[in-house]
């Protein structure tokens, strides 16, 4: 059914699409509307799940690490500073190999206190083992909820998922939805069902010490997870295509004129949609101009994006977070693995809601263009 | 790797499972924490009056009893940590330093 809706409201019917079990939720903007949604279909009866109300968001995903534990559908939303209190819970997700689908609302660090838009709060949490998915519209939003929870679940995966929308440029804007049918998404995602679960009749310990002598092969088993869930991204998302008719590229990047490119954007979330219309721009003045959309940070696509570069010139980066004393962190993972005859520029941009526009996106491509384009801040 | 696996789960005493769930319940009694220990207490048990401080706080529930009532220590898994000495009111309690 297609209807004009909210992408914050877009998540929280992917989630109930989903029939999420339990629902530990601790508001913080911008992610509040995709709680206060999925509340109100808790409340109205909608969604029959646990929500469960706690007093902090390092509860929020501990409740949420329980509830999976004992075996339900589990989501939650946050955002910043709220992302970060639940730091310390996220590596126990992942390591106890929960698979917690959580909607991130992407905003900015404090201090100075920001509540827009930036990659600052998940790109800072890239290495706590939760694939983290970018997305760019209300419809790829809820799309992309409902797929989650499929890789998550996936016997070969078993990991949590996060969901990252740019906050208010995404989670805040209204745009045409097709909300798809529950019995199709039904047939799509199965109900989870666990090997092992909490349960007082078969007990089973969750969450104990490893010794130096077992520490290294367990995150060694999650490395491995992570590596593999590469191609269940991929088959979730092609199934998902035959089934709703909606790709988004190949589940991990999306590309837009890049056959023929020799200069080209990698970026991710709504930068992408400013970066397709300065793209048509220069294709009009005959430059062959692209763009690659990040969909997937973690695990880093590092093949895909070895073939979606062949043949380009120049790429520029653009990093919403900046590696404070370093540089662009998504920069630096491009530079550790394309070939080195690509010549690279990284471009820190729209940190704390400052808007990324086509005017900065074009200087981006004159810059790269030059014989040795040097990065900046697009201030 | 299979192999460094294997030897690595037989050490462990069990299969290194997904998330490192432990299927066995109660596998903590096969974990002999009595090898930890540097003082030893030793209970007196014609000044013990049977208050169970000691059994109370012990973090490892070593401090068990006889049929009859009587407390005594599991040396198995009582770790040297003192705490029963400390807590015992009337210094039934004493430690020794452990000879190996
Ligand atoms: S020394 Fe510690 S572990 Fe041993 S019996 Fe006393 S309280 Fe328990
Ligand atoms: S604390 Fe002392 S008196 Fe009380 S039960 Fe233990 S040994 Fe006996």
């Amino acid at each position: 059914m297609k209807k004009v809706e909210e992408s914050s409201i877009a998540v929280a019917i992917g989630a109930k699409l989903a029939r999420v079990q339990v629902f530990p939720m601790y508001p913080i903007t911008p992610s509040t509307h995709i709680q206060e949604q999925i509340a109100e279909y808790v409340n109205s009866g909608e969604l029959e799940a646990e929500l469960i109300d706690v007093e902090s968001e390092h509860s929020a995903l501990s409740a949420a690490v329980g509830a999976v534990a004992a075996g339900s559908r589990t989501f939650t939303a946050t955002s910043s500073q709220g992302f970060a209190l639940m730091f310390e819970v996220l590596p126990i997700a992942s390591g106890m190999r929960l698979p917690i689908v959580m909607a991130v609302a992407n905003r900015a660090l404090s201090a100075p206190i920001n509540i827009w838009n930036d990659h600052s709060d998940s790109v800072s949490a890239r290495d706590q083992g939760w694939i983290q998915l970018y997305v760019e519209s209300g419809q790829e939003a809820l799309d992309t909820t409902i797929q989650a929870f499929k890789i998550a679940e996936d016997k070969n995966v078993l990991l949590p998922v996060m969901v990252n929308l740019d906050g208010f440029s995404l989670t805040h804007v209204f745009e045409e939805i097709d909300e798809p049918e529950q019995k199709e998404v039904d047939a799509f995602l199965p109900a989870y069902k666990p090997e092992h679960f909490l349960d007082v009749k078969n007990p089973k310990t969750f969450g104990p010490i490893a010794f130096p002598d077992s520490y290294m092969e367990f995150k060694k088993q999650q490395q491995d997870a992570m590596i593999k869930s590469l191609e269940t991204i991929k088959k979730v998302n092609s199934e998902f295509a035959k089934k709703f008719g909606r790709p988004y590229g190949n589940g991990l990047i999306d590309t837009y004129k890049m056959a023929d490119a020799k200069f080209a954007i990698i970026a991710m979330g709504t930068v992408c949609g400013t970066a397709r219309v300065v793209v048509d721009e220069l294709r009009k003045k005959g430059k062959k101009a692209g763009l690659i959309k990040l969909r997937c940070l973690r695990p880093f696509p590092t093949e895909d994006l070895l073939r979606a570069t062949k043949g380009l010139k120049a790429l520029g980066v653009i990093d919403r977070h900046v590696s404070l004393g370093f540089e662009g962190p998504l920069f630096a993972d491009l530079k550790a693995v394309l070939n080195s005859n690509l010549k690279m520029a990284g471009f820190i941009a729209g940190l704390g809601g400052r808007d990324v526009s086509m005017k900065h996106l074009h200087k981006v491509f004159s810059e790269i263009e030059k014989a040795k384009p040097k990065g900046s801040w697009l201030l | 790797m299979a192999k460094e696996k294997n030897k690595r789960e037989k050490k462990a005493g069990q299969k290194l499972t997904l998330g490192a769930v432990i299927l066995e319940p109660g596998s903590t009694r096969n974990y002999h924490t009595g090898a930890w220990r540097v003082y030893r207490p030793v209970l007196d048990n014609s000044k013990c009056v049977s208050c169970s401080n000691c059994w109370k706080v012990c973090p490892d529930a070593a401090i068990k009893r006889t049929p009859e009532g009587k407390f005594y220590i599991d040396y198995t898994y009582c770790k040297g940590c003192l705490l029963c000495l400390n807590e015992c009111g009337v210094k039934a309690i004493v430690k020794e330093v452990e000879v190996k």
